[in-house]
């Protein structure tokens, strides 16, 4: 019952939001024109007082002046409004599950659209310039960036195929069409040329990058076909932008000429091969840049913005493609960037790309809804119904046709699910809207937006809803839920060496071969470059592994801090493993040392704890803890304990002491590997100089901190051979940090 | 090469059959397998180990030693041989065809068995039908052997966490006095289910004439 009288009453209050929001926009909106009579009528009085004494206006205690701040605040309330949207559909789920988002969204904006109607004012347009500039970046830069390049650079063939070809196919095929039906003499439209259709059609024929990332987010389809449609609509930017160019030039100068063509097939190579140059040059440049960071962690997330940003912006100086710029830039800037930054870095750059684009994507949802109220429509029935009709029949000829064509060449073929899901996934957005609203005004643009519009509708709703239903009616296969595993990262390694192998063996030069190239070249030239201190030689194993154990570590924290430590389980141990010839004996000696080193930690961490509990009250650097402690209970405590257990009785070797504390004490530099520094901002200046300092020779000495540490915890561990040579390892790859650990916990942290 | 290509077109049914290449892959594989033994009729290991493209592979010991091994040729023998034939070859080889999409379920789960079968023959040395820590050792230690000077024992934390994880998935309760024996085909299937080894361990063989291929700078 409680459940369900919370979410009632939910409702009620995200109404009252809504409503109040739009009231107070509206107002405002309003309001603004009554304070500027009143502004003009002060300035006369004034002026007619002007050579008069005193004014005899009393003090204003309290007054209302809106214009100062009337753009951030309305800004502010219409993002707030989107955030408050966002909020209540997860909150409300039944409504969720049937409708993506994106709908709903849309439906918002036609309801607050139509509000500001009701009330006689005008409502805002999506601004072509705010979405071009501000709204579409953190989309593009987000799917950029955590692009998984794997697969992609797999389909590579297959995605630039669908997104030259393909597009190219449907503007042609869509502009002709509608030529035709404009013919019609019912339809009226002698006076839409070829060349306008033809412009129509490059507009509406490119998949939308917007919309596909916020209907397939939902259905969780499997990997391949994710990324061939969206690749597709990321690449085939290049082609709308040229297309788009070409043919407003043409329509304004109503002739087509043969060096025209030839320009528009050569503006096509540099608008995207240029692009991709740019976005490649500031990614270079960024992850060079990244690799000094260290001297200031706290800026560095900003850098990997800006870079893209500029990136982005610098293509659009050229009319290049911003989009694949963007892209372009993210993926050459992040292997060396991750490797470069501290993880709370990366923790931020990838919260804040989460961050904005989601703003982004559902600000351009309500926009579209608001605009569809707003503009002036010209709706002619034939015009618009004909224009749907063709965009599904070109798309679905044209996948259908390609993949024919594709399949001669793919190892793993298309099946004609495959194909369905491609044909249905191509959803028209925002960009085809904006494009449209950059026409020259005139009559036939008008009639352009309103059939873009409606075919916006279509795609996002009618296509929208039905394809989740659809996928699960035809099976296709869903997005396998990755658990990183270190037997897949040795064993993905070990197949591309394999293939790269027998390739050799063979003679050909494929696929795996060119990737092995690649690979050796970034090893020996690009890394040391771009990548600071140690990083650079550090082979992807063995940073995926460290990468693992950061992990495990710092759930163990969580764990440990959020309920008390669990009895061990599952015993699983490396005795458990025999190695050739080790003594059967020593089983005995090492099982009592277990529970001794058991006992110890416990007791450790207990300790921990307490001194934690006093710390937090001085300093607020414990916050990420605190954070951690209360996302902890959301936990499968389960897999925690296994994932522990087994960890923690790798036997000895593993000592959970130093970073376990590692992690509490020092949570800045300790708990992640190699040269992580931030100056806890907290401490007193001098402290920090000292952190910053002995840092700097963390990557050089980790030798020199691991034999102390060693010395330290043979008294912890059995004496066993092996042990002693994992020991070393357990103090270098865990928590490579070190300076001098002895010296940091003895002193305390109070400033 | 006249005559042995006659014999060999005799043969090419045969071969097909047994492999499943197509008749053109098989020229080529032919033309290739003449180049390695410079015209002999059985290649040995001083033949593969010459291609000069495989020096920077660091696994190319276990990969040359695939190819000798007896277990990867279908016939139940164990063992290793000292030189191969063009069939020998050819078998070897047909392990990283690719599955024909129109494959049905069981066939791919056929095909899928074979190549990790192949995959656990490459790790499981010396043929008890478990890998052991020390064989799981050596593996990784040989993927790391080409990155610089990295010490055994980040090589053996690997390992030995990567052997921790094979346990706990597939034997979650065990008792403190129990051994791990090692890794068995079983488990090994289990963990690489994450990996769809029947479209992933592939390569492309070309159906057209490679007579412009480049090829390894061997002197025939």
């Amino acid at each position: 019952m409680a459940p369900l009288r919370r979410s009632s009453t939910l409702r009620l209050t995200g109404l009252l939001c809504l409503s109040f929001l739009v009231f107070f926009s509206r107002g405002f909106a309003s309001h603004d024109v009554v304070s500027e009579k009143s502004s003009g009528t002060i300035q006369e009085d004034s002026h007619s007082q002007a050579n008069s004494t005193a004014h005899k206006k009393t003090f204003p205690v309290l007054s209302f002046n809106y214009e100062h701040v009337r753009t951030p605040f309305e800004i502010s309330l219409w993002i707030l409004l989107a955030l408050f949207m966002k909020l209540g559909f997860h909150i409300i789920p039944t409504v969720s599950h049937i409708v993506p988002e994106s709908c709903l969204l849309i439906f918002v904006g036609l309801l607050v659209g139509g509000i500001i109607k009701a009330t006689g004012e005008q409502p805002p347009v999506l601004d072509s310039n705010l979405f071009f500039l501000y709204l579409l970046p953190p989309i593009i830069l987000d799917a950029g960036y955590f692009l998984p390049m794997r697969s992609f650079t797999e389909n590579i063939g297959t995605i630039l195929m669908f997104a030259v070809v393909g597009t190219l196919w449907n503007v042609f095929f869509i502009g002709g069409m509608m030529y035709a039906v404009c013919q019609i003499d019912a339809a009226e439209l002698a006076h839409v040329d070829l060349l306008s259709c033809l412009l129509f059609g490059s507009i509406i024929s490119a998949v939308d990058p917007v919309s596909v990332l916020a209907v397939f987010e939902e259905i969780h389809i499997n990997e391949l076909l994710h990324i061939l449609v969206f690749g597709e609509s990321l690449l085939n930017d290049a082609v709308t932008v040229v297309l788009y160019h070409l043919f407003k030039e043409f329509a304004h100068e109503q002739t087509i000429t043969v060096t025209g063509a030839i320009l528009g097939v050569i503006s096509f190579f540099v608008v995207s091969l240029g692009g991709v140059m740019v976005g490649v040059i500031y990614g270079i440049v960024g992850a060079f840049t990244s690799r000094f960071t260290s001297y200031s962690r706290v800026i560095e997330p900003l850098f990997v913005f800006l870079y893209s940003y500029m990136a982005y912006l610098s293509a659009e100086i050229f009319h290049l493609s911003g989009i694949m710029s963007l892209i372009a830039c993210g993926v050459i800037m992040r292997p060396y960037v991750e490797a470069n930054i501290s993880h709370k870095s990366y923790t931020t750059v990838k919260y804040f790309l989460k961050m904005w684009s989601s703003v982004s994507d559902t600000l351009i949802f309500i926009f579209l809804g608001v605009s569809t109220v707003a503009g002036p429509h010209t709706w002619n029935w034939i015009f618009v119904i004909f224009t749907v009709i063709f965009c599904l029949v070109s798309r679905v000829l044209g996948v259908i046709g390609l993949t024919a064509f594709i399949n001669k060449f793919r190892i793993v073929k298309l099946t004609k699910k495959d194909q369905f899901i491609i044909a249905y996934g191509g959803l028209r957005g925002a960009i085809a809207f904006s494009l449209g609203f950059l026409l020259d005004n005139d009559e036939i643009k008008n009639l352009f937006l309103t059939a873009i519009i409606t075919v916006i509708f279509f795609t996002v709703f009618v296509q929208g809803m039905t394809i989740r239903p659809l996928v699960e009616l035809l099976a296709v296969k869903k997005k396998k839920e990755s658990k990183e595993s270190i037997n897949e990262e040795i064993h993905t390694q070990f197949l591309d060496h394999l293939l790269t192998g027998i390739e050799d063996i063979c003679g050909h030069y494929g696929h795996h071969h060119w990737k092995d190239k690649l690979n050796r070249f970034n090893k020996t030239y690009v890394k040391r470059w771009l990548i600071a201190g140690e990083r650079s030689t550090e082979p992807q194993l063995i940073s995926f592994y460290n990468k693992m154990e950061l992990k495990q570590a710092m759930m163990m924290v969580e764990s440990g801090s959020a309920a008390k430590l669990p009895t061990i389980v599952s015993t699983v141990s490396i005795r458990n493993v025999p190695t050739k010839g080790a003594p059967k004996p020593s089983r005995a000696i090492s099982k009592s040392r277990e529970e001794e080193i058991r006992r110890l930690l416990r007791a450790n961490l207990q300790k921990t704890r307490q001194r934690l509990r006093s710390y937090s009250r001085y300093e607020l650097l414990n916050d990420p803890l605190e954070d951690n402690i209360s996302e902890a209970r959301f936990r499968k405590q389960r897999e925690m304990e296994r994932r522990m257990s087994h960890y923690l009785t790798v036997p000895a070797n593993r000592q959970e002491t130093p970073p376990v504390r590692k992690v509490f004490f020092q949570p800045e530099h300790k708990v992640y590997t190699y040269d992580d520094s931030e100056s806890p901002r907290g401490r007193a200046s001098p402290s920090c100089a000292d952190d910053v300092s002995e840092l700097k020779e963390t990557p050089e000495k980790p030798d020199q901190s691991s034999t102390p540490r060693a010395n330290r915890d043979a008294e912890l561990k059995p004496k066993e051979q092996d042990d002693q040579g994992d020991q070393l390892k357990v103090s270098r790859c865990l928590s490579d940090p070190g300076p001098n650990p002895e010296d940091d916990e003895d002193s305390t942290f109070l400033p | 090469m006249g005559a042995s290509q006659t014999r060999l077109e005799h043969n090419y049914d045969d071969l097909t059959e047994k492999s499943g290449f197509s008749h053109e892959q098989i020229k080529n594989l032919y033309q290739r397998f003449q180049q390695l033994s410079g015209n002999n009729e059985k290649i040995s290991r001083d033949d593969l180990e010459r291609i000069p493209a495989l020096n920077n592979n660091p696994i190319r010991k276990q990969i040359i030693t695939a190819f000798f091994d007896k277990r990867n040729q279908h016939q139940n023998d164990v063992g290793s041989l000292d030189e191969i034939g063009f069939e020998q070859f050819l078998m070897v080889m047909s392990h990283f065809r690719p599955v024909n999409s129109k494959a049905t379920e069981e066939e791919k789960a056929t095909v899928r068995k074979q190549k990790l079968r192949f995959l656990f023959n490459m790790h499981d040395t010396d043929n008890d039908g478990i890998i052991t820590l020390d064989e799981y050792r050596t593996v990784v230690e040989e993927l790391l052997s080409q990155s610089g000077a990295i010490e055994t024992e980040v090589a053996r934390a690997i390992a030995d966490a990567a052997m921790l994880e094979v346990a706990s998935t597939n034997v979650p309760h065990m008792a403190p006095d129990d051994f791990y024996e090692g890794i068995t085909f079983e488990h090994f299937e289990q963990i690489l289910k994450g990996i769809e080894m029947e479209s992933r361990m592939h390569i492309r063989f070309l159906d057209k004439n490679a007579a412009t291929m480049r090829c390894g700078k061997l002197s025939s």
